[in-house]
């Protein structure tokens, strides 16, 4: 490996979240984002051709080291690490809702999951998955929430692209609405609907 | 056995779902099924018994009986016990107010007829593909815990401490210690008088019968303190008072002089 090969290992080891490129690229004056990239393309393939238990990841945008999975269940039974606490279905629903419509206001929430959302909302946000984004234009200026980077680092995403497409889904909307995911599209219908 | 049949197809649920369905409630007597209970967190709201009661009646979405539907629903909310949540409430009047609106005669122009269930089959598929993100999402989240980061480890469990081995002496002692730390409230504090008048009348007796006068500085001690002053007075006092002795000023502010009365002559 070479130095910047070894300065990034030692970064990524050291940081508790995933690192951006551009983080990155601040180590060292005298490097470039080119550099840094190839350097980290080196470091994912020394970790993979010597067999290492860890491996490079990119995940909400940045970079991590994690271990491999192979190594997840002697690791737990070992009790060295635990899991995040589990997600339950209103807060799994609350958070898929959030995702494709962001920015969304408490009353959408509402109106696709049929239940009252404030103390799921509060919930999520306490867990750093959901953020207030602002707030809406309409009446009351409700606010509108999205989700947060570490929402991405939660399911091990690179960003909100590789959530699965409306039309990879089994169920297909119907018309009147045929897409779902389009905020603007959701925020103009919603109103109509009642 | 109503109640049952809405049991295991629930179960079956659960297991096709995965991690969204929460716990399927607790086993059934048969005998005391009327007091069926689940926990709210079985459903995660209307449209999802919504959804529950179609899949059990293996009913398509976008046709649905809403008159037999309707029934379905308020039924399920006595037997679950739900009657209390305005959610589930609120989803029943528009259930109820569709079955009436299915009974209204239709126009005779076809085309104009609008089916007034578009609105409740267009949420419920719309629930649906939420439910099926929501799937998506916790597998990926099961998916991603494989994966473990130094930064995401969480403290570490706290060992429990081992058992405690102790033998009496070690335990009185800590005890003792227990005790010993605690404070006690003073609420007042008696302290022995320290006045001693009758032994300074000893000494002032024993004065008189070896010196036939002396000065009141004498009959002190060393260094004095307040009280040992105080009883010399007093005794003094008393000493004159019985004749004893007579107390003499010659000189203004001079000396206090001491005088032996005469009961020697008498004794």
């Amino acid at each position: 490996m070479n130095p910047l090969c070894q300065l990034l290992e030692a970064a990524l080891f050291a940081a508790p979240r995933p690192v951006t490129a551009e983080e990155l690229v601040t180590l060292d004056p005298d490097t470039t984002l080119d550099d840094v990239k190839a350097a980290l393309e080196q470091l994912r393939e020394h970790y993979d051709f010597d067999n290492h238990g860890v491996e490079l990841v990119e995940l909400a945008g940045g970079y991590q080291i994690l271990s491999r999975p192979a190594f997840a269940a002697a690791i737990e039974r070992a009790q060295l690490s635990l899991r995040p606490p589990r997600l339950t279905a209103a807060m799994l629903e609350t958070l898929a809702v959030i995702a494709y419509r962001q920015p969304v206001g408490r009353a959408e929430i509402e109106e696709i999951r049929g239940v009252s959302a404030s103390g799921v909302l509060r919930t999520l946000q306490e867990r750093g998955l959901i953020e207030v984004t602002g707030r809406s234009e309409g009446l009351g200026r409700p606010l509108l929430y999205g989700t947060t980077p570490f929402f991405l680092e939660l399911l091990g995403l690179q960003d909100l692209q590789n959530l699965p497409r409306a039309e990879e889904l089994l169920i297909a909307l119907q018309p009147p609405r045929p897409e779902a995911v389009g905020p603007d599209d959701a925020a103009a219908s919603v109103p109509a609907d009642r | 056995m109503e109640h049952l049949s809405l049991m295991t197809t629930q179960v079956s649920t659960a297991q096709a779902l995965g991690p969204i369905v929460l716990s399927p409630g607790p086993p059934i007597d048969p005998a005391r099924s009327a007091g069926f209970v689940v926990e709210l967190e079985a459903f995660s709201g209307p449209l999802d018994l919504l959804l529950h009661l179609l899949r059990e009646e293996q009913i398509e979405i976008a046709d649905i009986p809403i008159a037999r539907i309707a029934d379905q629903f308020l039924a399920a909310l006595g037997d679950l016990g739900l009657n209390q949540a305005a959610d589930y409430l609120d989803m029943a009047s528009r259930l109820v107010r569709l079955k009436a609106q299915m009974l209204l005669p239709r126009s005779p122009d076809a085309e104009a007829w609008e089916d007034p269930r578009a609105e409740l089959v267009r949420r419920l598929l719309e629930y649906q593909q939420i439910r099926e993100i929501a799937h998506w999402m916790a597998g990926a989240v099961e998916r991603r815990a494989l994966r473990l980061a130094r930064g995401y480890l969480p403290p570490a469990p706290e060992v429990p401490p081992p058992p405690l081995t102790l033998d009496l002496r070690e335990l009185l002692a800590a005890v003792e210690r227990a005790i010993a730390g605690i404070l006690h409230p003073v609420m007042h504090r008696v302290v022995a008088r320290p006045l001693d008048v009758e032994g300074a009348t000893q000494r002032l007796e024993a004065l008189l019968s070896r010196h036939e006068e002396f000065v009141w500085t004498e009959a002190l001690a060393a260094r004095p303190t307040v009280s040992d002053v105080l009883s010399v007075l007093l005794a003094l006092l008393e000493l004159a008072r019985r004749g004893a002795c007579s107390l003499l000023q010659p000189a203004a502010f001079g000396p206090l002089l001491i005088r032996r009365e005469s009961p020697l002559p008498a004794a």
